[in-house]
């Protein structure tokens, strides 16, 4: 059933009372794609996952899968299924029985769903478990459960809401991995909210950062982090400094500029305040007087060839190209 | 040496912090048992009781026909309190936990729930007399409305009254635990069932009820103590018509049977923590404490 099926957003609009939590989206999910909706906390990204998953009603506007439009239609009457964020396992039923309750609300057989029900657990790598309550899991474990249960319906589009969000930093980074490896496995499309831009980048085949309810910028993963239309963006992604140039804003990213002890064809001055070593690079926070707080990433074999000390004055250059002028 | 000190006196405060708690539950709940156990052995006659150990109160008791018969009629009074109690605070406590939206309407409600609480038993009990007697307001307002031409007889002095008053003593008994259950279900599972497919009907018998078992749990062993126990409501509201194990006690109290009553009394105890004891091992309630 995992039919090629692309998702689109028409104008979508999601009003509570007076406030306006999604502001007239557009945008296309191309099939078979991730894509992770990232933005700050109450940008609308999770309102707008709801909305597709049909967990909350569409203040206005569409909302296509394929040829079908499914704005009204109930959650499991889509071909959308959803990983919830605190995975809401029914703490009373067993591994097996969770996986296996879509299919029982469905009047399967015990026999046939409980089968259905271990071939998915075999997937995510759960099978030992098929016995354990929810209790008797750790916080990995259960999201692979909560994984095969949102999956057993076979669905054309998978939506994780902050799915990595409970785990601690390392196990965040394993079920990073293994979220892409069952996306690309699949061929189904995933719909991902979350907060971590590193999450966004090492995840998606496209990004859509929304602010305020309104979509900022959408594209690649590198478009968004190379080149940040809006000053929103450079700053939420990371990595970019925002500065005031003639004739508008512009962003630099901190591994672009080149630091020098001479003036020559530089386009700022600037002391260094601190210099903070990462291992792999070297950033050095440095002010820039009128153009304000600077931070430049320097690789830290060139840091160590010629060492820059706190309160040195330097002079700051990048290439033009480097430098992406911001939409007001 | 210094460890073995140590130990001992950190179980001496362990001793002394229990000690409180140990001796007021000695005191008036131990004690008051024993002394029970102990005068059910005694003997009596028309005047006074003595001590000594026979066990002619547990044989009369055992073998009478009327033992029989009285526990049958306070099971079934049990039974109906019970059915009518989870039915009706089921369905109070899901409306207050799953249909109103807001923090301030549950509280308001919930109180408002507990209101006719605030007087005393009895009270509550009688105000059911003028309302179901022969020419109560029941009646008079069927007779008027066309619906019956004969008063009612059924309404006041009969089981029915016994158990329409116990529901309205103990309801809120079963309100309360399954509320606070309720009240802890994640919301986030609804919607996954929800998500799976599930239609209300499916939400409630697969997710619902299943995670307010203990709390129903709770609800239960809170209503089948107190109408075992009871004496009164049956009294008045049978109109000295039916018997309960209660009242079988508290007329053996009248008599100055105490040794008697005591045999009955240890009985009744035995029954209801048996009762418990089977309730107990469908349910784990532990975590709800």
């Amino acid at each position: 059933m995992t039919t090629e099926s692309e998702l689109e957003l028409v104008s979508l609009t999601k009003r509570y009372g007076d406030t306006l939590a999604v502001d007239a989206i557009d945008h296309r999910f191309p099939a078979g794609t991730y894509s992770c909706l990232l933005g700050p906390s109450g940008c609308g990204k999770s309102s707008t996952l709801r909305m597709i998953a049909g967990h909350e009603t569409v203040s206005q506007g569409d909302i296509v899968l394929g040829s079908a439009n499914i704005t009204d239609l109930p959650p499991a009457k889509r071909g959308t299924a959803m990983m919830f964020q605190s995975y809401a396992l029914f703490p009373h039923l067993s591994t097996a029985d969770n996986v296996a309750f879509s299919l029982k609300m469905r009047g399967v057989a015990k026999a046939e769903r409980l089968a259905k029900a271990r071939e998915l657990l075999a997937l995510v790598d759960m099978a030992d478990y098929a016995g354990r309550l929810p209790d008797q899991l750790s916080g990995g474990q259960q999201q692979r459960v909560a994984l095969a249960r949102a999956l057993i319906t076979s669905p054309s589009i998978l939506l994780l809401d902050e799915p990595l969000s409970a785990l601690d930093p390392f196990l965040r980074l394993r079920m990073r991995l293994e979220l892409k490896r069952l996306q690309r496995e699949l061929g189904i499309s995933f719909i991902h909210v979350t907060h971590s831009q590193d999450e966004a980048l090492a995840l998606a085949d496209g990004i859509i950062v929304m602010n305020a309810g309104r979509i900022e910028q959408a594209g690649t993963p590198q478009q968004v982090f190379d080149a940040p239309e809006t000053e929103f963006v450079a700053r939420f992604i990371g990595g970019h400094n925002v500065l005031q140039a003639e004739g508008g804003t512009i962003a630099v990213r901190a591994d672009r500029i080149a630091i020098a002890r001479e003036s020559a064809a530089a386009h700022l001055e600037a002391v260094v305040r601190d210099v903070e070593y990462l291992g792999t690079t070297v950033n050095i926070a440095l002010n820039a007087g009128n153009a304000g707080d600077i931070t430049a990433t320097l690789p830290d074999s060139i840091f160590f060839q010629q060492p820059i000390e706190i309160g040195e004055t330097v002079f700051l250059s990048w290439n033009a190209a480097d430098a992406h002028r911001l939409a007001a | 040496m210094t460890l073995k000190g140590l130990i001992s006196a950190s179980e001496r405060t362990s001793w002394l912090l229990v000690s409180p708690l140990v001796l007021i539950l000695a005191f008036f709940l131990v004690l008051p048992i024993l002394t029970i156990v102990v005068v059910s052995f005694w003997n009596y006659n028309e005047f006074t009781f003595f001590p000594d150990f026979i066990f002619d109160n547990y044989a009369y008791l055992l073998t009478s026909q009327v033992t029989l018969s009285t526990y049958l009629k306070t099971l079934k009074f049990m039974v109906l309190t019970w059915i009518f109690c989870t039915a009706i605070g089921f369905t109070v406590a899901y409306f207050l936990a799953f249909h109103v939206r807001s923090l301030g309407a549950q509280v308001a409600l919930f109180l408002l729930c507990t209101i006719p609480f605030w007087t005393s038993n009895i009270i509550r009990m009688i105000s059911w007399i003028p309302f179901l007697g022969r020419n109560g307001l029941a009646n008079s307002a069927l007779i008027s409305m066309g619906v019956i031409d004969e008063p009612l007889e059924w309404l006041l002095f009969s089981d029915f009254a016994v158990v329409l008053a116990f529901v309205h003593l103990y309801v809120l008994f079963m309100v309360v635990p399954v509320f606070n259950t309720m009240m802890r279900i994640d919301k986030s599972l609804i919607e996954a069932a929800r998500d799976a497919g599930a239609n209300g009907f499916q939400i409630l018998t697969n997710v619902v009820i299943p995670l307010s078992k203990p709390g129903i749990m709770i609800g239960s062993i809170f209503i089948v103590t107190l109408v075992m126990g009871d004496f009164i409501t049956v009294r008045f509201m049978s109109g000295g018509q039916s018997a309960s194990v209660g009242r079988v006690i508290s007329n053996e109290i009248a008599l100055l049977q105490y040794p008697s009553a005591a045999a009955s009394a240890v009985v009744l105890l035995c029954t209801v923590l048996l009762m418990i004891a089977v309730m107990l091992r469908f349910v784990d309630i532990r975590k709800e404490l």
